[in-house]
């Protein structure tokens, strides 16, 4: 491999995101469509540490009343009782249950803050120039990426429930406020993740590499 | 205005890390992985056509079904009830909470018909050689239907809520909840039968003509 010319960027090729294809813009031109799918081409993708940086201010504010206000309160003739994601947790802890209630404590309450703290580092990482960790960072956004859908299991565990437990006037089930927030947590951290671009994980340690070939 | 191609089309950029670097003849069934980064380039399938649209007309009829029966039901002092998926859903939007609701939908309702749909499209069109340029633009936002189709999540969701009901009413698991198992095995299998490379080398493209300049072009030429 040749120092002089490590990625598509530094030899001005683009390549794209939707089909792969590795283009060079015309003479002149900056930035232009790929030729073969007609995606608009840039190299890399636009804005992109500031919007993420948005989505997961926006993620981190949306935790706190996720996690603080109920997400289910049930309706039975005693009254009514609300519960927040981890009382659901706790409610659900039982010698047979117990296996769903980890399911659900990682799902809703590890991987969400997990994955804003691993966001915020990579951002961080990649804003300081950082040529350290690269292959773990490469591997942490990924894992992020793949594990980020599973969230959304207290979304339908609390939409399930409440759909099924229309039970007038015995008990009912109704979604709580705090499910709202829960669910923007789940969309703007995935957002964030789709706004990031790995590709600053290697831009600094490329541009080394050429500066001392 | 439209880039241009390189005269060497095996010429690539790792689209994780931006490594350039040429990408083998693979035999059926390899991988090429970035020598950087580790990310998957290419995996070569074998009849990966043929095999992704049976998959796919499979899937396309268990999420008929799987949307259209009951997915659980309970029994309590003599009342019953049972929803579907959207029924789910719906229940959300009547108690106020719209946006969940639509969130709902979305990724266990629309999402799902998108990928199957978008995929049967491609499995069929495909087939011609060069593909219909159409095909491209389904492909290209294939893997955002993915991302937010999330059977596998609602199921393990489901599981959860039948547990948690279980506790003060008999539980009826409904057909729907054996079909989406099923679907959710389906989904992985065509995700692993197809080859989206494979396509992309038959398609049509944009820029008609950079294309048969790019294959006119002497091979080893330097761009």
């Amino acid at each position: 491999m040749s120092a002089a010319a490590l990625t598509a960027m530094q030899q001005g090729w683009q390549s794209c995101e939707g089909c792969g294809l590795l283009s060079r813009p015309v003479a002149g031109a900056h930035e232009g469509r790929c030729p073969r799918c007609d995606e608009e081409l840039t190299f890399r993708k636009r804005a992109s540490v500031q919007r993420t940086w948005a989505y997961l201010a926006a993620a981190a504010i949306c935790y706190v009343p996720a996690n603080v206000l109920p997400v289910l309160t049930t309706v039975t003739a005693g009254g009514r009782e609300s519960d927040t994601i981890l009382q659901g947790v706790v409610l659900l802890w039982s010698p047979t249950g117990w296996p769903l209630s980890l399911i659900v404590l990682f799902a809703s309450i590890m991987i969400p803050s997990a994955k804003i703290l691993a966001l915020a580092y990579l951002l961080i990482s990649v804003q300081r120039g950082s040529i350290e960790n690269n292959e773990q960072r490469a591997r942490l956004y990924r894992t992020v990426e793949f594990i980020g859908r599973w969230s959304m299991v207290d979304v339908f565990v609390d939409t399930f429930t409440a759909a099924l437990v229309q039970l007038q006037p015995l008990m009912s089930v109704e979604p709580g406020p705090g499910l709202p927030f829960f669910a923007a947590v789940v969309v703007l951290t995935m957002l964030a993740v789709e706004s990031f671009d790995p590709r600053f994980i290697w831009d600094a340690a490329s541009a080394n590499e050429v500066r001392y070939a | 205005m439209f880039n241009q191609p390189l005269s060497d089309p095996s010429l690539i950029a790792c689209q994780h890390c931006d490594l350039l670097q040429r990408l083998p003849e693979l035999e059926p069934g390899a991988t090429a992985r970035c020598p950087r980064c580790d990310k998957e380039l290419w995996r070569r399938r074998v009849d990966s056509l043929d095999r992704t649209l049976a998959l796919t007309l499979a899937a396309a009829v268990l999420y008929v079904i799987a949307q259209s029966m009951p997915m659980l039901g309970l029994t309590v002092i003599g009342r019953e009830a049972s929803t579907t998926v959207i029924g789910g859903a719906q229940q959300l939007w009547n108690d106020g909470r719209e946006l969940v609701a639509a969130l709902v939908l979305f990724t266990a309702v629309i999402a799902p018909a998108l990928q199957i749909g978008f995929m049967l499209a491609v499995a069929v069109a495909a087939r011609r050689d060069p593909a219909p340029r159409w095909v491209g633009a389904l492909l290209r936002h294939h893997p955002t239907t993915r991302t937010w189709s999330m059977i596998e999540v609602m199921l393990i969701g489901v599981l959860v809520a039948l547990i948690k009901i279980a506790d003060y009413a008999t539980v009826i698991p409904g057909l729907a909840l054996f079909v989406l198992g099923a679907l959710v095995f389906l989904l992985a299998a065509i995700q692993a039968a197809f080859d989206p490379h494979e396509v992309w080398n038959k398609i049509e493209w944009a820029d008609a003509d950079a294309r048969h300049a790019a294959l006119a072009a002497p091979t080893g030429a330097t761009v």
